[in-house]
């Protein structure tokens, strides 16, 4: 059995990385989860959050993902987010405008879905926020 | 025979419209570059989204219940035509090749009895179909004032496509547009976009059985629509690299051309100078032998 899975991190204007991993930890919608080789096969929606890539180097590699899914078989685990960032790259101001306007949208909400979906991304956004500091 | 003066006319204006190709070249190369980066830069997301919804319509256990946007609705009446064009011409053929595509797709429909709607992406297409098919579009979006192209183009486009879709006005959902291989090869290509369009499973191929979070039903719910916006900004991005190549190579042709013309004018006019000058020439003699 390989030891390694492929992992590839794409956003819709680049391909952040790719690469083989030890392991990844992904944020799933229903809670993180780690991928190793071997996973079962699997699709998950994402919620914002931070990827974990424990590869080669000694400190893992961490991006923040916003939304899209992940899909994970036995060998490659692919996640296609809507946004994607190096942790490092990550602007702290950035977060806090969408954490602004999405509680904006919340206030402007008008249907019950749409508070509903804004709700959960501020309180998405929020826990991230914590996560970080 | 144009007079020297009207010939001279002539050269200088064949010369400033040899520079405002120029000029037009170098814009659309400066333009290309930044496009075609773009376009590559979108493809692999494109292309895992595909391998995605292939594996996943693979796994689908109950290919009855599967979502009409990756099955189809089952019939094959009322197709949607979605014609990506360039906003502006001056691109060689490249607006012409893609609605010539179209265009025969869509009589080849008519001929078959299925009712046909399109939709234009770009105001060159729109303007083309227009002559043979008014009466089909029903919708079109034009770039205007869309620097870069980007998702929150798209997006729209889909939404549209999937109410149309969701109200049962369509069945099938064809794209067209040019895929951008190389500066001066672009490739008119056509894309099924509804039902989604699944390469065959390869023999061999263990079909994996997937676990979803949250459920399938929802994950594709929120996966298809999403592929489908992800298809046409793709398409997008392609058709806007392959528009600036094209108009660069055109350009590049007419500068030629120009210059060439001036060459071809210049001697003209040369050679009537001269007869001009020969012409009066013989007079003077002729009148100095006379006396």
């Amino acid at each position: 059995m390989a030891d390694k899975i492929a992992f590839d991190l794409v956003s819709p204007d680049r391909l952040l990385v790719s690469t083989e991993a030890e392991m990844v930890v992904v944020p799933g919608s229903e809670g993180y989860f780690g991928a190793m080789a071997g996973h079962q096969a699997l699709v998950s929606s994402l919620r914002p959050g931070i990827v974990t890539v424990h590869g080669d180097g000694p400190a893992p590699v961490r991006y923040f993902v916003r939304g899209g899914f992940a899909e994970v078989t036995a060998e490659r685990c692919t996640v296609l987010a809507e946004q994607a960032v190096e942790v490092e790259a990550l602007d702290r101001a950035a977060l806090d405008q969408q954490l602004k306007d999405a509680r904006e949208d919340l206030a402007d909400a008008t249907t019950d879905d749409a508070r509903h979906r804004a709700n959960h991304l501020v309180s998405q956004l929020e826990e991230l926020i914590a996560a970080l500091a | 025979m144009l007079s020297l003066k009207d010939q001279r006319k002539r050269i200088t204006s064949v010369k400033s419209t040899r520079k405002i190709m120029q000029a037009m070249k170098m814009v659309a190369a400066s333009k290309l570059r930044r496009a075609q980066e773009a376009a590559e830069a979108a493809r692999p997301y494109a292309a895992r989204m595909e391998r995605m919804i292939a594996t996943l319509a693979g796994a689908v256990a109950d290919k009855a219940a599967a979502p009409p946007l990756l099955a189809g609705t089952g019939k094959d009446a009322v197709h949607l035509v979605i014609v990506a064009t360039a906003d502006r011409g001056l691109c060689g053929g490249f607006n012409t090749s893609i609605v010539r595509g179209a265009r025969r797709h869509i009589r080849g429909l008519l001929e078959a009895g299925k009712t046909v709607k399109i939709l234009c992406l770009g105001r060159k297409g729109r303007d083309m179909l227009k002559r043979e098919f008014a009466d089909k579009i029903v919708a079109s979006y034009d770039f205007a004032g869309i620097k870069r192209m980007s998702f929150d183009f798209a997006q729209p486009v889909a939404v549209k496509v999937i109410e149309l879709f969701e109200r049962g006005e369509i069945d099938v959902c064809d794209l067209f547009f040019n895929r951008f291989k190389s500066v001066i090869a672009q490739i008119l290509t056509r894309q099924r976009l509804i039902p989604a369009e699944v390469p065959e499973a390869k023999d061999g191929d263990a079909k994996t059985f997937f676990e979803f979070e949250p459920g399938e039903p929802e994950i594709l719910a929120d996966l298809l629509p999403r592929n489908l916006a992800i298809q046409i900004y793709r398409a997008l991005l392609e058709n806007a690299a392959s528009e600036q190549g094209a108009r660069m190579t055109a350009m590049d042709n007419a500068t030629r051309n120009a210059a060439d013309m001036v060459d071809r004018l210049t001697i003209r006019m040369n050679r009537a100078r001269q007869a001009i000058i020969t012409k009066e020439l013989i007079e003077i003699i002729s009148g100095a032998d006379a006396i």
